[in-house]
């Protein structure tokens, strides 16, 4: 909402400053996003008197002029302008002096060989309007020397967003109320002067849609002559940021922006029969005054006349019937819409205006006779014209409610004590009236009567924010929250702290973490998960991407993850590490994970070690396992298993598994396919940690179990067995950990190898096998004993020890 | 029988051997069981007292000077060896050590962890809720009504999908629907803030489709207005780490609080960044909106499962991404999004930087 600072004193007696009144604005809610002072753009001209004119030398077009400046000698200025004369008093600009419309900076300088000392301007170049013809001319009396920002007047122009509660401050008049109320002058009544007919009007005027259009109140004005307005009416238009179009149209617009109330000017002559509201017919179609044309539904009110729709209501007229300047006869409408109605199909034609902002909102409802007397009133003043009687049709919503407030509770909730007659006198400077009442055992409070223009108030709470608010914010205390004895308690919860421990031991591993968005196309959601979807696993996908880019809710953290190393990998990165911790979106919920990503090399080419080293399943593994243990998840129980997904190589993945259906993680490299899918051209190594299923860690106090270091010294055995090729190493591995349970503590296997000594389809796979003594050391027989237990267990894997 | 000339043969034969060997064969030479000065030694036995007398300490002397003599050569030459093979092990260490790779924790985690542990200090635990919500949490029960322009299409992101109770479904506009789960799950008296991804409809510089928020929530017997003020100054001052944190509080309208107020904070102008500290007002300085804020309605606390006429309190809403990039100076939220490596590397920060009270919650650059 922009006007000027000479509007708002039309409304308001005061001598504040602008910037006293900014302040009292931000300070009661109406947040000022903008001064604006066209005479900021006024320095370096001044008001001068033209002395003399005389032909240019050297131009037909251009006549030298001597100008006194009230100060010093005449200055010499060249002048292009038809109407420069010997004793007119205009505005210059002098060097220095930059130009409002155009920004360029005045020079002293020759023009066609004459000394010019300045520029006689025209109220374009002074961003005043847009008359160019001819340079200004100011009166006679006008003060020679004065500086033109002076003269003309600082008008500043204040932007000020109003919120959707506040109705009443659409218009200027309701500002002025507020500032008023905050004791920054006297508000002005509004002067209504009914205007009686003096003929009754030529047509019909009804409501046959109640529900959207409760009331309908109009008239005609025949006989009048439309054309510019007047120039105090186009400047508070334009100080709005509208054009002034015709006096009909800005008379109507400048009651709405006074006021807050819109209404609509008809040419009378382009309605036949009856005008009415009626819903729109299905399909029915209107050319609005914005030239577009659109389409109905039976869900929106219209204004219409017997032949069609001349009024998408309370939006936008239409382009057939209204005021031009041929226009001799109008009718006025001004009406109560709904304010749902009125949203609901702005929204649903995605048509924005003046007048749906201030009916969506809700007018005033007792303001429609007023409102049309202002309106009569102002066209009769400046278009001339007879008016019609006023017909009436139903009846706008009383808009009267009343709401208890009970002093104390300003305070109880606004946390500021005000005296209970400052909050009457606050409430009713802002229009409310309250009466004092009893409430029964003695008890008093207050009955406030809720002015019509405010339909956003409606209980205590309400009414304290109008006291507050005029009271000022500013004069409420800081009251520190009781606090609990002592330090603060922990508040993490369990899941919170496992993220957080996560989060940091991934970034400890070299990882960076990153955030990528929540949603993903429907291409990689299938280049991710077209097996599961198959399966018929549901996912989200929203009915009204931003993109098509952005549509459906990610079932994995991976696409997202390699869309980046895509973009990482096409800035020149050579290696990125990167991980997530963040939801996965299915049918079931949202479930926390990590994923991790290693894309392309694990070490450079260097010095040390040659090429290249690229990144492996088993970087994936280590960390994946890494991160499982500092996330509390039994490491040492997991099995590797199978079935990770289509999105991995079949060969080089797993899962890691708490028994065969509960999986908490899985890891590998990428499918060629997947990465050929995201157009990446190096492996990936990744993992993914499912940490909600974690079993969580039993609760515990601080101190540990005793330390008990065995007395003796553990003894290390190596064994290597030659088994087949495909017997997975960890079930060796495992089966020689359980040969004796007794003394074997460790198993670790040490190597893998294949070739030379070792038969076809087969591998020889050696262990290091750790050997706790207990209360005394092994002998021989106890060796060879667990020797040949070992051997018995690895020879029922198939395994035959070799010598 | 005069030893010295024996004496002087051997220690000059031994002053020349160049190498441990030779060294040893001169040991055995003189000192073994059939080494000469051994043999020396055992002829003392075949002599008399008074021969022995004389002899035997010369004797005794040879054998002692020999044996230094041999030690003394043995450390020399050990060190000569020890020297010669350290000189042939010289290493450049100007050439470049393995790299150890350097991981980072995301501006918006790093936030979110700062957040948790200010608000915690003043009793407040942290709350979540669905990202995926359905509109009665989003909205109805916050007060927003049917009509409202949030619930357009083209602010919020919905599903065609809906609940088992026929609400619609779309992605949670803002925190505030933590508000509702967290009165409904835990009751009153309550102190949470809720970190967490939202979505609207959005996308320019500014805005990107998501984002994220804390909201923070205190429902309590007799809250007021004035505690909301404490709060949020005290929370900034602790968040910014300044002292001359300046807020002014303007009133709003947020279908949500009654009365509603937002909350600006004074800034100054260094170097076309803006510093957070001072008030707006002065010369050079600005106010920016960073807050949205307020009494809770009491149609919310009713929505809530709670008493209106019982319990009241505030809550409030602040952009994460934003306090991120006012804090530590970015300047392109889209940025946070994108996974760039070196963007990360340049704003991420060190696991080690845990946010702790006793070290500043803030890491400094």
């Amino acid at each position: 909402m922009k006007f000027s600072l000479t509007w708002l004193k039309d409304h308001l007696e005061t001598e504040a400053s602008a910037e006293e009144i900014s302040a009292a604005l931000n300070g009661v809610g109406l947040e000022v996003e903008g001064i604006e002072n066209p005479a900021d753009k006024l320095g370096g001209f001044v008001v001068a008197k033209v002395l003399t004119a005389a032909r240019h030398p050297n131009a037909d077009k251009l006549q030298v002029l001597t100008v006194d400046t009230g100060s010093g000698d005449p200055l010499q200025v060249v002048c292009g302008a038809p109407n420069a004369r010997a004793g007119m008093i205009g505005v210059l600009g002098l060097a220095g002096a930059v130009v409002p419309n155009g920004g360029f900076e005045l020079k002293k300088s020759a023009i066609r060989g004459v000394e010019s000392n300045g520029m006689m301007c025209s109220v374009a170049e002074l961003g005043l309007g847009d008359d160019h013809d001819g340079i200004i001319e100011l009166p006679g009396d006008a003060p020679v020397g004065m500086a033109f920002a002076e003269y003309h007047g600082a008008d500043p122009v204040f932007d000020v967003a109003i919120t959707p509660n506040r109705p009443d401050c659409m218009g200027v008049y309701g500002i002025a109320r507020d500032l008023a109320a905050f004791g920054l002058g006297t508000l002005k009544p509004i002067a209504v002067q009914q205007v009686p007919g003096s003929f009754p009007c030529p047509l019909p005027i009804r409501t046959d849609d109640p529900q959207g259009c409760p009331a309908f109140y109009g008239r005609a004005i025949r006989g009048v002559k439309n054309g510019p307005s007047p120039q105090w009416l186009q400047d508070r238009l334009k100080s709005a940021g509208q054009r002034p179009i015709s006096a009909l149209v800005d008379i109507t617009n400048y009651v709405m922006l006074a006021y807050g109330r819109p209404a609509h000017a008809y040419d009378l002559a382009q309605l036949s029969g009856a005008i009415f509201a009626r819903r729109a017919v299905e399909g029915e179609t209107v050319l609005a005054l914005n030239g577009k044309e659109y389409t109905l539904t039976s869900e929106m009110t219209v204004i219409a006349d017997d032949k069609g729709v001349h009024d998408i209501a309370g939006i936008m007229g239409g382009e057939h019937s209204g005021c031009s300047d041929a226009t001799t006869d109008v009718l006025l409408e001004v009406a109560y819409f709904d304010p749902t109605r009125i949203g609901d199909t702005g929204r649903n034609l995605n048509l924005t205006s003046d007048a749906r902002q201030r009916f969506e909102r809700g007018v005033d409802p007792a303001f429609l006779d007023a409102g049309l007397a202002l309106l009569t009133e102002l066209i009769v003043e400046i278009c001339g014209g007879e008016p019609s009687e006023i017909i009436r049709a139903g009846t706008p919503p009383a808009g009267i409610r009343e709401v208890a407030l009970e002093p104390a509770l300003v305070e109880r909730l606004g946390g500021v004590a005000i005296a209970e007659d400052e909050q009457v006198r606050i409430l009713a400077a802002l229009g409310f009236h309250s009466t004092r009442v009893e409430i029964g055992q003695g008890r008093k409070t207050w009955r406030v009567q809720v002015p019509t223009w405010r339909p956003d108030v409606d209980g205590g709470p309400d009414l304290v924010e109008e006291v507050v608010r005029i009271h000022g914010l500013d004069n409420i205390a800081s009251t520190p929250l009781p606090r609990a004895d002592g330090v603060v308690r922990p508040t993490a919860t369990a899941e919170q702290l496992l993220e957080r421990r996560v989060r940091r031991a991934a970034a400890a591993l070299g990882l960076h973490e990153a955030i990528t968005w929540s949603f993903i196309s429907e291409r990689e959601a299938e280049a991710v998960g077209a097996l599961r979807q198959a399966q018929g696993e549901r996912l989200w996908v929203l009915q009204n991407p931003i993109s098509e880019d952005m549509k459906v809710m990610r079932p994995s953290l991976l696409p997202g993850l390699l869309s980046a190393v895509r973009r990482n990998m096409d800035r020149g990165a050579s290696s990125v590490r990167l991980f997530e911790l963040g939801r996965r979106y299915l049918a079931d919920g949202e479930h926390p994970t990590l994923v991790l990503v290693l894309a392309g090399e694990r070490s450079p080419r260097s010095w040390q070690g040659g090429k290249a080293q690229g990144f492996d399943a088993f970087d994936a593994k280590a960390a994946c396992l890494e991160l499982l243990r500092v996330a509390g998840a039994p490491v040492d129980n997991l099995q590797v298993m199978g079935e990770a997904g289509d999105t991995y190589h079949p060969g080089q993945s797993a899962t890691l598994r708490l028994g065969p259906k509960v999986q908490l993680a899985s890891f590998g490299m990428v499918h060629p396919s997947t990465l050929k899918a995201f157009d990446i051209g190096v492996p990936v190594a990744v993992a993914g940690i499912h940490l909600d299923a974690i079993p969580a860690k039993k609760a515990s106090g601080f101190a540990r179990s005793a330390y008990a270091p065995p007395a003796l010294q553990a003894v290390t055995r190596d064994f290597a067995f030659l088994v087949d090729a495909a017997l997975p190493a960890g079930d060796l591995v495992r089966t020689v950990k359980g040969a004796d349970k007794a003394n074997i503590v460790a198993v670790r296997l040490f190597d893998d190898f294949r070739g030379a000594g070792v038969p076809e389809g087969q591998k020889s796979l050696a262990v290091e096998v750790t050997l706790q003594p207990g209360e005394k050391s092994f002998d021989d027989v106890e060796l060879k004993a667990i020797a040949e237990r070992v051997t018995a267990a690895a020879a029922k894997l198939g395994g035959v020890l070799r010598g | 029988m005069d030893h010295a000339a024996t004496r002087e043969e051997a220690l000059a034969r031994i002053a020349a051997a160049q190498d441990l060997g030779t060294l040893e064969a001169l040991r055995v030479e003189f000192l073994g069981k059939q080494g000469s000065i051994s043999g020396l030694l055992k002829t003392l036995g075949a002599m008399s007292p008074e021969e022995r007398q004389v002899a035997g300490p010369q004797i005794h002397s040879l054998r002692e000077s020999v044996t230094e003599a041999l030690a003394t050569r043995k450390s020399g030459l050990e060190t000569a060896a020890l020297d010669a093979q350290l000189a042939s092990e010289v290493i450049d260490l100007t050439l470049p050590a393995p790299e150890t790779p350097r991981g980072t924790i995301h501006p918006v985690s790093q936030v979110m962890d700062e957040l948790a542990e200010i608000f915690a200090d003043m009793g407040f635990s942290v709350a979540t809720g669905p990202e995926i919500e359905d509109d009665w949490h989003n909205f109805t029960a916050l007060n927003i009504p049917e009509s409202h322009p949030a619930r357009a299409m083209h602010d919020t992101f919905y599903f065609p999908d809906k609940d088992a109770e026929g609400r619609a479904m779309l992605l949670r506009t803002h925190t505030s629907p933590v508000q509702i789960r967290a009165m409904l799950a835990q009751g009153a008296p309550i102190r949470i803030i809720a970190p967490g991804r939202v979505y609207r409809s959005d996308s320019d510089a500014t805005h990107t489709p998501m984002f994220h928020q804390v909201e923070g929530l205190v429902i309590d017997r007799n809250i007021t207005l004035g505690h909301l003020k404490w709060t949020l100054e005290t929370f900034l001052k602790a968040f910014f780490e300044r002292e001359d944190i300046v807020l002014r509080l303007r009133p709003s309208y947020f279908p949500f609080t009654e009365p509603s107020v937002e909350v600006d904070v004074g800034f100054a102008l260094v170097n076309g960044k803006r510093v957070l500290g001072g008030s707006g007002d002065e010369p050079g300085h600005g106010w920016m909106e960073l807050l949205g804020s307020g009494m809770v309605n009491r149609k919310v606390i009713a929505a809530g499962g709670l008493d209106p006429d019982e319990w009241q309190g505030f809550a409030f809403g602040v952009g994460v991404d934003r306090l991120a990039m006012l804090k530590y100076g970015m300047d392109d939220l889209r940025a946070f999004f994108d996974g760039d490596v070196r963007w990360l590397a340049h704003y991420g920060f060190s696991p080690l930087d845990v946010p702790t009270l006793s070290a500043g919650v803030g890491a400094r650059a």
